[in-house]
C-alpha cells in the first residue's frame, strides 16, 4: 500500500489541499481527543469512591469555563468551515479550457466517449496536466463515480447530467469506484484512470476504438472482459444472475413465456441488442439494452467467442 | 391530601377488582394475557425490551454474517446478492427495528412514569397499541425477509429500490406501521411530560432522562409522519408506478432523498438523544454529584432537537443538489456540533470532586464518552465540505455512524440496562461478569470501527460484497474485532439469563440513585407505581438529600403530609 | 389546574364513569387528551405537507403542464364538495355545542347529519374517479388517455389521486368515527360534564376540512 497512514497518495491538483485540511480536522480531534481522556482519566482516579474518602463537595458552576467550552470549539468548526467551503468551491467550478469527456454508467460497468467519437469501456484515458471534465449520466439507476487518488466523486443520474473535474498531476493508472448502490453488480463496478502524456494522449486518441486487425474469437474474449459480461454470464458452467455461456451455443431454452427457442446467431445477435425481446426461464429481466452501441464486427465477435464456449 | 381523596370511588373500585392481592409490577398478576394485554407502562416497556432484543440479536448475526464474508477478499460463502440482502436487513432491522423503538420503547416507558411521580403515561391504552404497531412492523419486516430479498439498503434510494424484487413492498409497509408506532409513543410521551407530574415536580427537577425523551419525543412527532408519507409514496410508486421518483417516468431521483433524509437524519437524534440522557443519570449517580450544568444538558438536548430538523442536506453533498444547499447545510451541520460537545464537557465535570464507584454502568458511561466523542470528532470531519467528497459513500462513513449509534446509543442502552436491572427484575446480575463484557465490548467495537475509518479513507467503499487486494488486513482486523464485540454481547446474554433467575435479590435502591424510582418505590415498583402520590422536594441529583422529604418511602413515614396548596401546583 | 378543587367537587359528586384511575382529576383528563389530539393533527398535517412539497416542486418545474392538466378536473365538481365538506364542519361545531349543553337530540342529529354530509362528498369523488377512470386517465406509468400526451401530465394526475386518495381515506375513518359517536351519544355516553371523544373528532373533522380547502383550488382552480 502506498499513502500515508490515512490517505492514499494523491495525484490531482487539488489532492494536496484537501489533504491538508483533511488532516487540520484529524490533528485538531486528536488533540481535543487526548484532552478528554486525559481528563477523564485524571479526575476517575482522583476522585475514585474510597472507604472513608471525601465525601462529594458541591461544585459551583463556572461561567468563565462555560463560555470558554461553547466559544472555542464554535471558532475551530468556523476556521474548518470556511476552509472547507472554498476549496468546495473551486472543487465544483471546472476550468474553462478543460477536456470534456462523457460518462455513461450502467449496471455495472463505465463507458467513456470522447471528443473524437471513440468510446472505451471502463477505461478512461486522460492527458495530464491538463483539466478533465467529466459529463456524467447513467442509464439506469443512481451510480457514483469516485476517484480516491483524485480526491473525486460525484452521483451519476438518469435522466440528467452531473459533471466532475480534476487534472492529473503524474503518470499512472489510478482505480475508480462505484459508490452508490446500484446492485448486485456494485461491487465488480470498477475501472481505471489511465493518465497519458500529452503526446502519448494524443497518440492513444488517434488509434482509439478502431480494431480490424484482432481475429474474432479473440476480439470477443476481449469484449466479455471489457463489456464485464462476466459479471452475470460465467464461462464454466456456474449458474449467475443472467444464464452460463458455457454450452449455450445450439441449447433449446425455455422462454419465459412458455415458448422455446435454439440458441443460434440470431438469437444471441437480439439478446445482446435487445435483452428484453425474449427472457429465458427464471431470470429476470434486468440486462440493460447499452450493448446496442456495439459495432457490427464487435457483435459478430461477441457471438463467435460464445460459439467457442462448449 | 392524599391520592385517594380525589379519585372517584367508582375509579377506585375499579382498581380493587384489577388488583385484589397485593404483589409488585410482577407478581400481582401471572397470566399470560395479562402480560399481553397489560396497560401498564412497565409491563409494555418489558414487550418492548424484549422484542427489540430479539431484532438486535437478528440484525447482530446479520452484521457478524457481513463482516465474515469480508475477512477474504472474492467471494467466500456468500454470493453478491445474498450479501446485498444482508447488509440491506442488518441496517433495516437494527434502525426500525432496534435502535429507533429500543430506548424510548423499554427504558422510556418503564422509566417515565416513575421519573415523573406519576401513576402511568397519560394514554396506556394508546401506549399497548404502539407497542402492536411496532411488532406488526417487526412482523412485516420478516414477512419481506421470507417472501423474497430485499438489497436496497435501509435508504431505499429511487430508482433502484422501485426496480428490485417484489418484497420491497412490505419492507415500505414495515417502515410505515413502525412509523406510526414512533409517531404515538412521541405523543404519548410529550402530554404525560406536561400533564402527568406528579405535585412539585417542576420542570427544572426533571431528570435529564426525562429532558432527552421529552426531546426525543419531538422529533418523533415532527419528523415520522414525512417518513410516512415518503414511504407511502415509494409503495404506490412500486405498485402503481405513479413516476413521482422514478426518472423513467419523468420522476426525481432527489426528491426521494431529500423527504428520506428530512426524517432520517432527525432520525439519528431520535436514537442518540436517550442514550444522552441515560449517561446524564449514570454519571451523577456513579460520581454521586450533581450534575455539572442541568440547564446546559437539558436545554442542549432541544437544541439538537430543533437544529436536527435543518441538516439533512449534508447527506447529499455529492448527490447533484446545488452548491448552495451544500454550503448551507455544512455550515448548519456545524451548529449542531456545538451542543453536543456542551454536553461531553458537562458529563466530565460532573465527576470533579464527585466520589465515583466504578460499577459496570459507570464503564459504560466512561466508555460512552470515549467513543462518543470519536464519533462526533469524525462527523465534524464528514461535515466539511471539500473532504466530505472523498469520504462520502466510504468505509469511513461506516466508521463514523458506527461509533455514534453502537459506541453511542447500544453503549449507553447497555449502561442503563445495568443500572435499571435491579429496579426491572428485582436482582442483580454478576459484577465481575458486567465488568469483563463491558472490557470486552469496548475494545472490539474500536477494533471493528476504527480500521473501517482507516479503510474509509483510503478509498473503500461501502456495501461492497468484495474488495481489492490492497484493503484485505484492516478488513480482517475489523472482522476479528466483530468477533470480540459479538463475544462480549452474548457474554452479557448469557450472565443476564442467569441473574433472570439466579441472580441475588436487590434491594430498593442498590446504587444510591437520588430520583423518583429508587427512592420512592419498593425492590419492584408496585403495579401502580407508588404507594403515595410523591410529593417532590428537590432536584434529581441531591444526592446529600436522600430520604430528607417526608414523603419519601425509603423507610416509615413521619409527620403529616405538605399541605394542600403545595400540591396543587399546576400543570402546563 | 386553577379551580382544582371545585372541579373535584364537582367530579366527585357525579362520581363519572369515564376518569382513568391514573388521572387526579376531570380536567386533567381532559386538558391531557386535548394536548394529544393537537399533537396527532400537527402530525396530520407533516403527513400531507409532504405531498404538498411534491404538488410544489413539480408545479414550479412544469407550471405550463400543470395548467393544462388541471383543465381535466371538473371545478364544479370539486366547488360542490367544497360546499358539501365546509357544511359539515359546521354541523360538527354545532355538535360540540349540543354536547355542551346537554342537548342529546341535537347532538345525535349533528352527527349524523355530518356522516350524511361526508357520505355525499364520497359519492361525487367516486364519480368524479370513475369518469377519469373511464377516460383512461390512471395514476403514473398506467396513464392511457390520448389527449394529453406530454410528458409530465401522468405526473400531475399521480400527486391529484394520491392526495385526493389519501384525504378520503381521512373522510372515511371520520365518518366511521363520527357514526361511533353518534351511537354513544344516543346511549347517553355524552354531556357538560363529559364530552371529550365529541371534541377532539370535531378537531379532526375540521382539519379534513382545511386539507380539502387547500387541496380544492390547487389542484382545480389554478
Amino acid at each position: 500500500m502506498t499513502g500515508s497512514f490515512w490517505l492514499p497518495d494523491g495525484a490531482s491538483t487539488l489532492s494536496s489541499e484537501i489533504d491538508s485540511l483533511f488532516y487540520f480536522v484529524t490533528w485538531a480531534s486528536v488533540i481535543l481527543f487526548a484532552g478528554v481522556v486525559a481528563a477523564i482519566a485524571y479526575l476517575a482516579y482522583r476522585y475514585r469512591r474510597r472507604r472513608g474518602g471525601p465525601a462529594p463537595e458541591r461544585v459551583k458552576p463556572n461561567k468563565m469555563v462555560e463560555i470558554s467550552w461553547v466559544v472555542l470549539p464554535t471558532i475551530l468548526v468556523l476556521i474548518v468551515f470556511n476552509w472547507g467551503f472554498r476549496l468546495f468551491v473551486e472543487q465544483s467550478v471546472a476550468p474553462p479550457n478543460a477536456y470534456e469527456v462523457y460518462v455513461r454508467g450502467a449496471m455495472w460497468k463505465w463507458d467513456f466517449e470522447y471528443p473524437t467519437g471513440a468510446v472505451t469501456t471502463n477505461e478512461l484515458h486522460v492527458p495530464v496536466d491538463r483539466p478533465v471534465r467529466l459529463v456524467m449520466s447513467s442509464v439506469d439507476v443512481l451510480h457514483s463515480f469516485f476517484v480516491p487518488a483524485f480526491r473525486v466523486k460525484q452521483d451519476v443520474l438518469p435522466n440528467r447530467y452531473s459533471a466532475v473535474w480534476f487534472e492529473a498531476t503524474r503518470v499512472d493508472t489510478f482505480q475508480v469506484f462505484c459508490t452508490e448502490y446500484c446492485g448486485t453488480g456494485h461491487a465488480a463496478m470498477l475501472a481505471s484512470v489511465i493518465t497519458h502524456s500529452q503526446g502519448d494522449f494524443e497518440a492513444w486518441l488517434a488509434s482509439a476504438g478502431v480494431d480490424e486487425d484482432t481475429p474474432l474469437p479473440e476480439l470477443g474474449a476481449q469484449l466479455y472482459e471489457q463489456q464485464v459480461c462476466v459479471t452475470c454470464h460465467s464461462i464454466d458452467g456456474t449458474p449467475g444472475i443472467g444464464p452460463t455461456l458455457a454450452g449455450l451455443y445450439g441449447k433449446t431454452e425455455t422462454l419465459d413465456d412458455g415458448s422455446t427457442v435454439v440458441v443460434d446467431d440470431d438469437y444471441l445477435r437480439e439478446s445482446i441488442v435487445e435483452p428484453g425481446a425474449k427472457v429465458v426461464e427464471g431470470y429476470a429481466n434486468i440486462m440493460s439494452p447499452i450493448y446496442g452501441g456495439l459495432s457490427e464486427r464487435e457483435l459478430s465477435a461477441l457471438i463467435a467467442f460464445i460459439r467457442e464456449q462448449q | 391530601m392524599t391520592q385517594d381523596m380525589d379519585r372517584s370511588e367508582a375509579a377506585q373500585a375499579r382498581d380493587a377488582e384489577e388488583h385484589p392481592a397485593h404483589g409488585d409490577y410482577i407478581t400481582h398478576a401471572k397470566s399470560i394475557g395479562s402480560w399481553m394485554f397489560s396497560l401498564d407502562h412497565k409491563r409494555i416497556g418489558i414487550l418492548y425490551a424484549v422484542t427489540a432484543a430479539i431484532a438486535f440479536l437478528a440484525a447482530g448475526v446479520f452484521a457478524l454474517l457481513v463482516r465474515a464474508e469480508l475477512l477474504l477478499p472474492g467471494e467466500t460463502f456468500l454470493s453478491a446478492q445474498s450479501y446485498n440482502q444482508l447488509f440491506s436487513l442488518h441496517g433495516i432491522v437494527m434502525v426500525f427495528g432496534f435502535i429507533i423503538p429500543a430506548i424510548p420503547g423499554f427504558l422510556g416507558n418503564f422509566l417515565l412514569p416513575l421519573h415523573l411521580g406519576a401513576k402511568d403515561v397519560a394514554f396506556p391504552r394508546l401506549n399497548l397499541f404502539s407497542y402492536y404497531l411496532y411488532l406488526l412492523g417487526v412482523i412485516l419486516i420478516v414477512v419481506a425477509m421470507v417472501v423474497g430479498s430485499v438489497d436496497t439498503g435501509w435508504t431505499f434510494y429511487t430508482p433502484y429500490s422501485a426496480r428490485t424484487g417484489p418484497a420491497v413492498l412490505f419492507l415500505a409497509m414495515a417502515v410505515f406501521v413502525a412509523g406510526f408506532a414512533s409517531i404515538f409513543t412521541g405523543i404519548n410521551f410529550i402530554v404525560t411530560v406536561h400533564k402527568m407530574r406528579a405535585p412539585g415536580m417542576t420542570w427544572n427537577r426533571l431528570p435529564l432522562f426525562v429532558w432527552s425523551i421529552y426531546s426525543t419525543s419531538i422529533v418523533q412527532v415532527l419528523a415520522t409522519p414525512v417518513l410516512g408519507i415518503t414511504v407511502l409514496l415509494l409503495f404506490l410508486e412500486r405498485l402503481l408506478r405513479i413516476g413521482i421518483f422514478d426518472p423513467a417516468l419523468g420522476g426525481d431521483p432527489i426528491l426521494f432523498q431529500h423527504f428520506f433524509w428530512f426524517y432520517s437524519h432527525p432520525a439519528v437524534y431520535i436514537m442518540i438523544l436517550p442514550g444522552f440522557g441515560i449517561v446524564s443519570e449514570l454519571i451523577a449517580t456513579f460520581s454521586r454529584q450533581r450534575i455539572y450544568g442541568y440547564t446546559a444538558i437539558a436545554l442542549s438536548s432541544v437544541a439538537i432537537a430543533m437544529l436536527g430538523f435543518l441538516v439533512w442536506g449534508h447527506h447529499m453533498f455529492v448527490s447533484g443538489q446545488s452548491a448552495i444547499s451544500s454550503i448551507i447545510f455544512s455550515l448548519i451541520t456545524y451548529l449542531i456540533g456545538i451542543p453536543s460537545g456542551i454536553k461531553v464537557f458537562n458529563w466530565i465535570a460532573t465527576m470533579y470532586k464527585g466520589s465515583i464507584s466504578f460499577k459496570t454502568p459507570m464503564l459504560y458511561a466512561l466508555s460512552f464518552l470515549v467513543l462518543f466523542t470519536i464519533g462526533g470528532v469524525t462527523g465534524i470531519m464528514v461535515g466539511v465540505l471539500a473532504v466530505d467528497i472523498h469520504l462520502h459513500d466510504t468505509y469511513y462513513v461506516v466508521g463514523h455512524f458506527h461509533y455514534v449509534m453502537m459506541g453511542g446509543t447500544v453503549i449507553a442502552l447497555l449502561g442503563g440496562l445495568h443500572y435499571w436491572w435491579p429496579k426491572v427484575t428485582g436482582r442483580l446480575y454478576n459484577e465481575v461478569c458486567g465488568q469483563i463484557a463491558a472490557f470486552l465490548i469496548f475494545v472490539g467495537l474500536n477494533l471493528t470501527f476504527f480500521t473501517q475509518l482507516v479503510l474509509g479513507s483510503r478509498g473503500m467503499p461501502r456495501r461492497y460484497h468484495d474488495y481489492l487486494p490492497e484493503f484485505t488486513s484492516l478488513h480482517q482486523l475489523s472482522t476479528i474485532g466483530s468477533w470480540v464485540m459479538g463475544l462480549g454481547l452474548f457474554l452479557v446474554l448469557g450472565y443476564l439469563l442467569v441473574s433472570l433467575f439466579r441472580g441475588k435479590k436487590a434491594t430498593a435502591n442498590p446504587w444510591g440513585g437520588a430520583t423518583l424510582e429508587w427512592t420512592h418505590t419498593g425492590v419492584r415498583p408496585d403495579p401502580h407505581n407508588f404507594h403515595r402520590t410523591p410529593f417532590v422536594t428537590r432536584g434529581p441529583y441531591e444526592f446529600d438529600r436522600i430520604g430528607a422529604s417526608r414523603s419519601e418511602t425509603v423507610e416509615d413515614h413521619r409527620g403529616a403530609d405538605p399541605p394542600d396548596v403545595a400540591l396543587n401546583q399546576d400543570r402546563t | 389546574m386553577a379551580n382544582t378543587s371545585a372541579a373535584e367537587q364537582a367530579a366527585q359528586e357525579r362520581s363519572p364513569a369515564h376518569l382513568k384511575h391514573y388521572f387526579v382529576s376531570s380536567d386533567q383528563q381532559f386538558d391531557a387528551a386535548k394536548l394529544g389530539m393537537w399533537l396527532f393533527l400537527i402530525t396530520e398535517v407533516l403527513l400531507f405537507s409532504g405531498m404538498f412539497v411534491a404538488y410544489a416542486v413539480y408545479r414550479v418545474w412544469y407550471p405550463e403542464v400543470f395548467a393544462v392538466a388541471s383543465t381535466e378536473l371538473n371545478p364544479w365538481m370539486g366547488g360542490l364538495n367544497t360546499v358539501v365538506l365546509l357544511a359539515s364542519s359546521l354541523t360538527v361545531a354545532l355538535a360540540i355545542r349540543a354536547a355542551q349543553t346537554d342537548k342529546r337530540r341535537a347532538l345525535v342529529v349533528n352527527l349524523f347529519i355530518t356522516v350524511l354530509l361526508a357520505g355525499v362528498f364520497m359519492v361525487v369523488k367516486y364519480f368524479e374517479y370513475t369518469h377519469k377512470f373511464h377516460l383512461g386517465i390512471f395514476p403514473g406509468g398506467n396513464f392511457a388517455y390520448a389527449e394529453m400526451n406530454q410528458p409530465i401530465v401522468p405526473i400531475f394526475f399521480s400527486i391529484y389521486y394520491v392526495m385526493t386518495g389519501i384525504h378520503g381515506v381521512h373522510v372515511l375513518v371520520g365518518m366511521g368515527v363520527l357514526s361511533w359517536l353518534g351511537v354513544r351519544a344516543i346511549r347517553g355516553d355524552f354531556h357538560s360534564g363529559y364530552y371529550t371523544p365529541v371534541e377532539l373528532s370535531g378537531l379532526y373533522w375540521h382539519l379534513v376540512d382545511i386539507i380539502w380547502i387547500f387541496l380544492f383550488p390547487l389542484l382545480y382552480l389554478i
